[in-house]
């Protein structure tokens, strides 16, 4: 009985860890929201220049590489390591296709004379620039978050494999799930509200 | 009768639908921002959102099942969200 109070106890651990990070997003949520409001022609204006695909296909990818976390704990409590690992390797990918894109998504912005300190950005529009502004940084941290939660998967994913992590004792698979899905929590308010602005 | 926590495991099937229910409200609130319905764009575009951000919480964070603890101390991290929010609000309207 004692173990399971310690996983529990882990369990909330991570939550409130998750509460501040629901603030740290929640400040730059409304810090968009009051220039939103100041600026709202711009703000339409700037999310008419990012590429609805690229935001489309990183919330697809996203959204399946939560629900193969998801799937891996089930598989985890079942004892079934091998779908246990899939689910892990496939959240994985998705992760690295998300950054790619990201990759991509920014490169074309940059060649484009669109980031923060670039000479369009300083002499348009003060809303644009806040808008890119707030882009770099919104999205920008994001894919920090994405980074550290790919990280904590592949440690996950090691202990999976070498039995660290058991049926009976999969606190730091949870843990690293529910990060995971905090992150694909805050994209999911992230994607409307910089891409589908109209 | 409440479920005890920890004990609950979601099964396959559950997981692969409330995956389709997020691709599916994901393809709606791309099909709605192409409406222009003025204003009220962002707020049907946060209401889906919001939607969203449920399934993943209940489901896939497991929260439907979870204690009471964990239950009520998030809600209450959204109450005070929503102090935060509404208070910016306050101070920036009545500037």
């Amino acid at each position: 009985m004692s173990s399971h109070s310690d996983e529990s106890g882990k369990k909330l651990g991570m939550w409130l860890f998750l509460y501040t990070e629901i603030f740290l997003f929640g400040g730059l949520f409304v810090l968009y929201a009051v220039y939103f409001a100041r600026y709202t022609s711009e703000f339409v204006a700037g999310g008419k220049e990012l590429d609805q695909l690229f935001g489309v296909v990183n919330t697809v990818i996203l959204l399946i590489s939560s629900f193969a976390v998801a799937a891996s704990i089930t598989a985890v409590q079942r004892n079934q390591q091998k779908r246990t690992l899939a689910g892990l390797g496939v959240a994985l990918i998705c992760g690295l296709v998300f950054l790619i894109n990201k990759y991509f998504e920014w490169s074309h912005k940059v060649a484009n004379d669109i980031f923060p300190g670039s000479e369009k950005l300083a002499e348009g529009p003060e809303g644009q620039n806040i808008f890119f502004g707030l882009y770099y940084m919104i999205t920008g941290l994001h894919s920090i978050h994405i980074i550290i939660g790919m990280v904590l998967l592949l440690v996950s994913l090691v202990c999976v494999k070498i039995e660290k992590i058991t049926p009976t004792r999969f606190a730091l698979l949870e843990n690293s799930g529910l990060y995971w899905h905090l992150v694909d929590l805050i994209w999911i308010f992230v994607f409307p509200l910089f891409y589908l602005v109209v | 009768m409440e479920k005890k926590p920890d004990t609950h495991i979601f099964d396959y099937k559950t997981l692969a639908a409330v995956l389709c229910g997020l691709l599916i409200l994901t393809a709606i609130t791309v099909g709605v921002s192409c409406v222009d319905f003025g204003k009220l764009n962002v707020w049907i575009a946060l209401f889906i959102a919001s939607l969203k951000g449920s399934l993943v919480l209940l489901f896939f964070m497991h929260l439907k099942y979870e204690s009471r603890v964990l239950v009520y101390s998030f809600l209450s991290t959204l109450f005070f969200l929503g102090i935060m929010i509404s208070f910016m609000f306050w101070d920036v309207g009545f500037r």
